[in-house]
């Protein structure tokens, strides 16, 4: 691990800071916000002088930094739980595909498919036009696209495993179908499923703050990025910047994640000749 | 050529059939709406009669199956039944947003199509220079950047700043073509932006990709001129993955296309879907959604097809 | 006559995580005009490395010191731009990979790969140059000369395409051709037509040539002179007779006793009642394609050695799968110890898996590169014999002596070791199972020579002590030789001839048989002439016309 960071370039060293820094404010929000999530502090769209606060005020004067923090912790801790649960289902599903193989594998590959036929967004839609908006079915609305795309490639990672000789060594032994899954294929697909992990929860994570932006996430009074930009949207007409800074919160989370990301799939891409 | 005529009609099959376990679902879903779609819509305390009528006229008595056909006949027909919150017919409410949404996707899939495969094609070709540096940066923080915040950035700077674009957009019938350009100048630039990211990322990873084989290095030392050698042997070779590439993030276009006709209050599809979905005003969203869904697997399909026709093993096998 | 290329002192590095490895240690290399010089060594010794540098071409990763020189005709290849080097590329000094399949480009057709090189170069016209590619592909004996070249790579069979690739290295007649490994992937009987093709070319035109191989008893075939490598060194130089009649070396002695190791044939009395034997065994890989196995019988006695020869597609390996359990074969039956075993893995019982074990071609991904020695060895142990964890360090160190390896690579992962250690790890593990069969599946034929070697002499002093049975699946006639006590020869699923290794190698023989013994490359200095000139002769006495050199012509002629 510590040999892997030295040789990291400058870049994913940003990056990881950056994960480092919002997985701190995720987990010591209460500490750090001066305010209470939903506490009214001054007049609607105070700026950023105002002298009780660091960021200003939103559109119902609540301290926009406190928001802020909340914000960091209600969307980013919501979107590691959905992105791991997909991870679990994902992977699990696509392991015994490609282990058991047959009709196993027929089926729930073209249940995959079937899903993965819906543009993601207009699944959530349909779904959510159907359920109404609680976090139970924003969890299933987020998870089961981000899942499907896990088992595509847990999945062909699988089957490229399966068929090496010491899985079939392992098999000619008579070891059984858990084994053969946990000990042999999961630790060799471990570094591509980790870096999968990275674009998997910024895919949720832009995805819960798209349709919070669109007024169909987390509900308000819980403060969340995508929603904050919805609620201060008419801010910018006035030439107000507030809503910049959610939107800007969400980038800097995703471009850390993915400058890390980068680094670790050019590590394992194919090499060109340099006269090329 | 019997070979391709074969995969062409056996791929055609499988999206049609994909097409109608989709609408199926769509169908499924909103039928198993948890309690009654009246009570869920009406609410508590709708008296017996309403309920009756509300159900007679989503012809709720019928048995679902012969909802389902008498729907997907209706669609197929361009009659796509009655929305539940103003009583129009669907089609209508449509028809016009749907052009609008198209002539935003098109005018943004025509910018960034040959722009990202240039832009793919010479970072690919300059690997590890400045500008390669430049454009996998720029590309990377916009696929990072939700398109809202590209949007209001945009507006911010184009509309806010210096107003030169409208933040929103006003569309009507009789607009001329560049009054219609200009109107739609910031979405569609806000689209072009986190399409183009996508698609010019992978379309150098796809031919770096074939830059790595062996026939490449054997090129080489055939003595062949370098830009021979990319033109004639690595980008017949990375024509399959390329339109891939180009046709999988046309289908991303549907997504984005609904965040950024939000931002700008375009009178596209996309508004319309979300604004029902929030009146749950049901018909109205399963019509959007098998719009959508149709125009995504379409362009999969697509997509699938043209890749297999680039590959020359299918081509000319024994 | 001066050097037509003449390398001095040669250092390349390999580059890695801003660490440098000198891969090449200073070699000093000549080549005259049509003088054909072989580079021989084992994996790691540098000489593909050194092949594309006289190319003034190194691979990613890797970069030449400045301080090297290569002087191609009076020119100085370190110190030319890309144009200029180029220029020399495909025209004056041309490259032949080992693997065509992957060389040539998968979207164009032949004809155009070989016109290329004089087109663009500006030599000839595109129309010249597709007669001379006719005519060249004649010579070299591709079937349908006139055609071949309209097909694309894929729609050729590798020996052809092999020999499709010689031709286009021709294409602008180089002084030089750089042969890197040309026949390494290829059968031993379609090995010789791409040899011989390769002496004419060479010959005709008085090309010179690097030929870079593992195997001393081709280059010596083809070579005028000889560079022996190792680890990025020369360790001897000679002509190919001096070089084989009295090396300096003990490296180069060890290379050339190769494939000398042969087993002591033992009194037949002993015990003949078969451990394994099969019985009319009949599969294909689906239902309704042609049969790969075909009606297959033999018979496998305790403590014996058995070989099953074959070249690619002969179902050999199929054969091995259908007898351990990975495939499910239409019709025949497996007897072990004369009881019937179910043809499905999950059907038969820890005691039946427990008697087969198998060992596999590529140890690489024959052993799991997330565990440790220990829990490779350790887990057949406890799952067999339900050792305990104490129990199972004592007998993993062991089974470690038994394939005479330290103890201390109990902790070790197999990435860590070389490919003769892991091969050695692979038997260690079958044994661990003490199973009364191991099924060898060209155990030794990715190993370089002198591992592969040790490796079978390991087998062999094991069945001495543990009286284990082998079943040895490989296409290479010296494994054969050096360990079998019985033989079959199969050919397209089936046998063509089977019996003790006495009978079998001795003639008369099948007429497969013949050919596949012929065609294994000898030590002698002129032995590819000698049996290309009787092939010709016996060729003229069946006097039909009808060819009898490769796997194709023979099964033309035996149709």
């Amino acid at each position: 691990m510590i040999k892997l960071f030295k040789r990291s370039p400058l870049s994913a060293r940003i990056g990881m800071l950056v994960i480092a820094v919002n997985l701190f404010v995720c987990i010591a929000a209460p500490l750090i916000a001066p305010y209470g999530e939903t506490e009214v502090i001054g007049e609607v769209w105070e700026s950023v002088s105002a002298p009780n606060s660091i960021l200003g005020t939103d559109h119902l004067g609540r301290d926009l930094f406190t928001r802020m923090v909340y914000g960091a912790r209600n969307t980013v801790l919501l979107a590691i739980g959905i992105t791991a649960l997909a991870f679990f289902l994902g992977i699990f599903f696509a392991f015994l595909a490609a282990v058991l193989g047959g009709w196993v594998n027929q089926l729930l590959s073209r249940s995959v498919d079937i899903l993965m036929a819906f543009p993601t967004l207009i699944f959530a839609l349909v779904v959510l036009s159907v359920l109404g908006t609680s976090v139970p079915s924003l969890v299933f609305v987020l998870m089961i696209p981000a899942a499907t795309r896990v088992y595509r490639l847990a999945r062909a990672l699988a089957m490229n495993i399966n068929v090496l000789d010491y899985v079939e060594v392992a098999r000619i032994r008579g070891e059984g179908i858990f084994w053969v899954i946990s000990r042999e294929i999961l630790p060799n697909t471990l570094s591509p499923l980790a870096a999968e992990f990275g674009l998997r929860f910024c895919f949720v994570f832009l995805f819960i703050s798209s349709l919070s932006f669109l007024g169909l996430g987390l509900q308000p009074p819980t403060a969340d990025w995508g929603g904050m930009v919805r609620e201060n949207a008419g801010a910018i007409t006035y030439g107000i910047m507030i809503p910049l800074i959610p939107a800007a919160a969400i980038a800097q989370l995703t471009v850390g994640i993915n400058l890390v990301v980068d680094w670790f799939l050019h590590e394992s891409a194919g090499r060109v000749p340099e006269e090329i | 050529m019997n070979k391709i005529l074969n995969m062409v009609l056996k791929r055609l099959g499988l999206g049609l059939l994909t097409l109608v376990i989709v609408s199926m679902l769509i169908f499924i879903g909103v039928e198993a709406l948890p309690g009654d779609i009246t009570e869920a819509i009406l609410g508590q305390q709708a008296t017996e009669e309403t309920v009756a009528a509300f159900r007679k006229e989503l012809n709720l008595d019928l048995p679902a199956h012969v909802r389902y056909s008498q729907w997907l006949y209706g669609i197929v027909q361009g009659d796509f039944g009655m929305s539940l919150a103003n009583k129009q017919p669907i089609g209508e409410m449509i028809g016009w947003r749907l052009s609008n949404t198209l002539f935003l996707a098109v005018t943004a899939a025509c910018i960034c199509v040959p722009l990202s495969l240039i832009l793919g094609i010479l970072s690919a070709l300059y690997r590890n220079t400045p500008f390669d540096r430049i454009v996998s940066m720029t590309s990377l923080s916009a696929i990072s950047f939700p398109e809202f915040f590209v949007a209001y950035i945009l507006i911010a700077l184009l509309s806010v700043q210096f107003n030169i674009f409208p933040s929103m957009v006003t569309l009507d019938e009789d607009m001329s073509f560049f009054q219609k350009i200009y109107e739609v100048f910031l979405p569609c630039l806000t689209l072009s932006i986190v399409v183009m990211a996508h698609m010019m990322r992978m379309t150098r990873a796809a031919i770096i990709n074939v830059l790595s084989s062996p026939y490449i290095e054997m090129a080489l030392l055939k003595g062949i001129d370098r830009r021979r050698i990319i033109v004639e042997h690595a980008f017949p070779n990375s024509l399959s993955p390329v339109i891939n590439v180009i046709v999988l993030n046309l289908a991303y276009l549907i997504v984005g296309v609904v965040v950024v006709e939000v931002v700008f209050v375009y009178p596209g599809l996309g508004q319309l879907m979300v604004d029902s979905v929030a009146k749950r005003d049901l018909p109205v969203v399963q019509s959007c959604g098998i719009i959508f869904a149709t125009t995504y697997i379409f362009l999969n399909l697509t997509a699938d097809i043209l890749s297999r026709i680039s590959n020359p093993r299918l081509l000319y096998s024994n | 006559m001066s050097d037509l290329l003449k390398i001095t002192n040669l250092k390349i590095e390999a580059v890695r995580e801003n660490r440098t490895k000198e891969i090449i240690k200073g070699i000093d290399l000549t080549l005259k005009r049509g003088e054909v010089l072989g580079l021989i060594g084992e994996s790691g010794a540098g000489k593909s490395t050194i092949g594309l540098a006289a190319m003034g071409f190194c691979r990613p990763g890797c970069r030449i010191v400045s301080s090297s020189s290569i002087i191609f005709d009076g020119f100085e290849i370190m110190n030319a731009t890309l144009a200029e080097k180029q220029n020399l590329r495909g025209t004056r000094i041309a490259y032949v990979a080992q693997s065509a399949a992957a060389a040539f480009n998968p979207a164009h057709k032949l004809i155009r790969q070989y016109t290329e090189g004089p087109v663009r170069h500006g030599i000839k016209s595109y129309p010249e140059a597709k007669k001379e590619a006719q005519a060249l592909y004649k010579k070299l004996l591709l079937p349908d000369p006139d055609n071949i070249g309209y097909r694309y790579p894929h729609q050729v069979s590798g020996g052809q395409l092999q020999r499709a690739m010689v031709a286009m290295a021709m294409a602008c007649k180089p002084d030089i051709i750089v042969f890197d490994e040309p026949t390494t992937a290829l059968d031993v009987t379609t090995q010789i037509e791409v040899l011989a093709a390769i002496k004419k070319v060479t010959r005709e035109l008085n090309t010179a040539a690097l030929y870079i191989t593992h195997d001393l008893a081709v280059v010596i075939q083809l070579a005028d002179r000889i560079m022996v490598l190792r680890h990025g060194n020369l360790v001897e130089e000679g002509t190919s007779k001096q070089l084989l009649e009295a090396p300096r070396e003990q490296y180069t002695r060890d290379l050339l006793s190769v494939r000398t190791f042969q087993k002591q044939v033992e009194d037949p009395g002993e015990n003949k009642t078969p451990i394994l034997e099969v019985q009319n065994l009949t599969a294909s890989y689906r239902k309704n394609t042609p049969n790969v196995l075909k009606d297959i019988n033999l018979k496998i006695t305790r403590g014996k050695t058995i070989a099953i020869v074959g070249e690619s597609g002969s179902g050999k390996t199929t054969l091995a799968r259908a007898i351990i359990g990975l495939m499910n074969p239409k019709k025949g039956k497996i007897l072990y110890r004369g009881k019937e075993l179910p043809y499905a893995l999950k059907r038969r019982t820890k005691d039946e898996l427990r008697h087969l074990q198998m060992i596999y071609q590529l140890p690489d991904i024959a052993l799991n590169p997330r565990q440790r020695i220990q829990r490779i060895l350790g887990r057949p142990l406890e799952f067999y014999f339900g050792m305990k964890r104490s129990q199972r360090k004592k007998r993993v160190k062991e089974l470690l002596d038994m394939v005479e390896l330290p103890a201390k690579f109990i902790n070790r992962f197999p990435p860590e070791l070389s490919g003769g250690e892991k091969q050695r790890i692979c038997i260690a593990r079958a044994l661990a199972a003490k199973p009364e069969i191991i099924i060898c599946d060209e155990v030794t034929s990715a190993l370089d020579q002198l591992v592969a070697e040790e490796v079978l002499k390991l087998l062999q002093n094991l069945q001495d002590e543990l009286k284990v049975t082998y079943l040895f699946i490989t296409h290479d006639l010296a494994t054969v030789k050096a360990i079998a006590d019985e033989i079959i020869v199969m050919l397209l699923g089936s046998i063509v001839e089977q019996g003790p290794r006495e009978i079998v190698f001795n003639p008369p023989h099948h007429e497969y048989t013949e050919l596949l013994l012929s065609s294994v490359p000898e030590m002698k200095l002129d032995w590819l002439d000698e049996l290309l000139k009787s092939r010709r002769e016996k060729e003229a006495a069946r006097g039909n016309g009808k060819k009898f050199h490769d796997i194709e012509s023979y099964l033309a002629v035996s149709n």
